[in-house]
């Protein structure tokens, strides 16, 4: 930078930084590598205050709407009200309680239902920092065993699948996410087509021909032959169906709340999964057993 | 373009140069970085938001230095692409051209005005999704919309949200 003169010096700065990143942005698609050790000092130094924040967050949370938001109250039988208050704040507390425990019960109760599957549960601490991607972060990682490429699922149907796993934190790529995919099929009909993501809410089954029928609101599940996750988890529901050639565009809702995940399940297998088999089912009560997401995994 | 910015800067001496206090700048950026990485968690309708976009334009026009808005707009934008999925290098080119013209137009013009940070942050904000999406089409071939609707009102309602981050962002100067 020496010889350059002063008013020349930012502009060729950036040339040379905008240079440096093209040149880091061709490396990584040439060699597929994802730049792992700027990522890892970047989870390591963010992950810490993401993890406290969420252990944080639910009681500082629960107190503020069930405690402090009730401190408006008339003076005049501020007494009789403060016991109000305290006996609604235990009645909260329980209720959040309660509401966690049936969610503990459902991922208790799913992972009964698949014991030949490792599972784990982990909470989700973080999101990816931009608009472009659709990633959370996780408080387990390598030490509690999970590794690239494992599936991610909730009682209510598939969430994503694990892209990049640190010591503590592993991170994510959800379903609705542009590079998300997985192997997928009608329940009804047994039509297989995988279901990607498209960085919008909805998420796309991409090769329905069109002389097959497809119906509003019929279950999406999974196939089984991405090998990630086990046949019949519910990924969603049909919710836009358009014409086209050669295939239909499908849209399909995720069963997963994926805008409001706070809990998940962790697959801890890379092997093909297999699934116990069971005396099938008459198909309105196969319907049914979606209702909680329990039974829904069972072919 | 340098020769001009270096001349107007030159000619318009009395637009100061904001120095803030130490740490403020790494701190709000960290800052930045992990609320919107955090915050989305329990209230998704955060994503819409850009804090670290706001933090590189913010310093970018108050520091009124090209060569320090390029390098803050770098290292904010890999950082954050090393939280997503992303390659690294797409939110960081982007964020670097972001940073060095908030540098370049701060030297030229007084940019205190909500209604001028209000203007300049969302032509920031559209100016960065575009070169994401230049970038994403020429060096990674992924087809990206140029426009869409969700951009405009992300657009819109970053730069009003940006006009109160700012005035926070104030209170770190040294006086």
């Amino acid at each position: 930078m020496a010889g350059i003169p002063s008013r020349h010096r930012s502009l060729v700065l950036l040339a040379g930084v905008i240079l440096l990143q093209v040149v880091l942005l061709a490396v990584q698609i040439k060699r597929d590598s994802q730049g792992r050790l700027l990522r890892v000092w970047t989870v390591s130094a963010v992950s810490p205050f993401e993890r406290a924040g969420a252990k944080g967050i639910g009681n500082i949370r629960g107190t503020w709407s069930h405690y402090f938001a009730l401190q408006n109250t008339s003076r005049d039988n501020e007494q009789l009200r403060r016991e109000n208050d305290e006996l609604k704040l235990q009645v909260n507390q329980l209720q959040s309680k309660a509401a966690e425990a049936d969610r503990l019960a459902a991922l208790l109760n799913f992972r009964q239902a698949q014991r030949n599957v490792p599972m784990l549960a982990a909470r989700v601490i973080g999101t990816s920092a931009d608009t472009a991607s659709q990633t959370i972060y996780l408080d387990r990682g390598e030490r509690d065993g999970i590794r690239r490429n494992m599936g991610v699922i909730t009682p209510d149907g598939v969430v994503g699948k694990v892209i990049e796993s640190y010591r503590d934190t592993a991170q994510v790529l959800l379903l609705t996410d542009k590079d998300s995919g997985v192997g997928a099929m009608l329940s009804d009909s047994r039509i297989q087509s995988p279901v990607g993501g498209t960085g919008e809410p909805l998420l796309s089954m991409k090769y329905i021909p069109t002389d097959d029928t497809v119906n509003l609101g019929e279950q999406v599940v999974t196939s089984g032959m991405d090998r990630i996750f086990p046949r019949d988890l519910p990924v969603g529901v049909v919710a836009e169906i358009k014409t086209g050639r050669p295939f239909q565009q499908v849209r399909v809702r995720p069963a997963a709340h994926l805008q409001r995940l706070e809990e998940v399940i962790v697959l801890l297998t890379l092997h093909q999964l297999e699934q116990k088999k069971e005396p099938p089912a008459p198909p309105a009560e196969a319907a049914g057993k979606s209702v909680g997401g329990t039974a829904a995994v069972t072919p | 373009m340098m020769n001009n910015a270096f001349d107007l800067r030159m000619a318009e001496m009395h637009i100061e140069v904001h120095k803030f206090r130490s740490g403020a700048i790494v701190g709000a950026t960290f800052l930045a970085l992990i609320l919107q990485a955090f915050v989305p968690v329990y209230f998704p309708k955060f994503a819409v938001l850009d804090l670290p976009l706001l933090v590189t334009t913010y310093f970018g026009l108050s520091r009124r230095n090209p060569s320090t808005g390029s390098l803050l707009g770098m290292v904010t934008g890999l950082l954050q692409d090393s939280l997503s999925a992303l390659p690294l290098g797409l939110y960081g080119i982007a964020k670097t051209i972001v940073g060095y013209l908030a540098s370049s137009i701060g030297a030229r013009l007084d940019t205190e005005h909500p209604a001028a940070r209000f203007a300049l942050t969302m032509f920031f904000f559209v100016l960065h999704q575009g070169v994401i999406t230049l970038t994403r089409r020429l060096l990674l071939a992924e087809p990206e919309a140029w426009f869409t609707l969700r951009l405009g009102i992300a657009a819109a309602v970053n730069a009003v949200v940006a006009v109160f981050v700012f005035m926070l962002l104030d209170r770190l100067r040294k006086s």
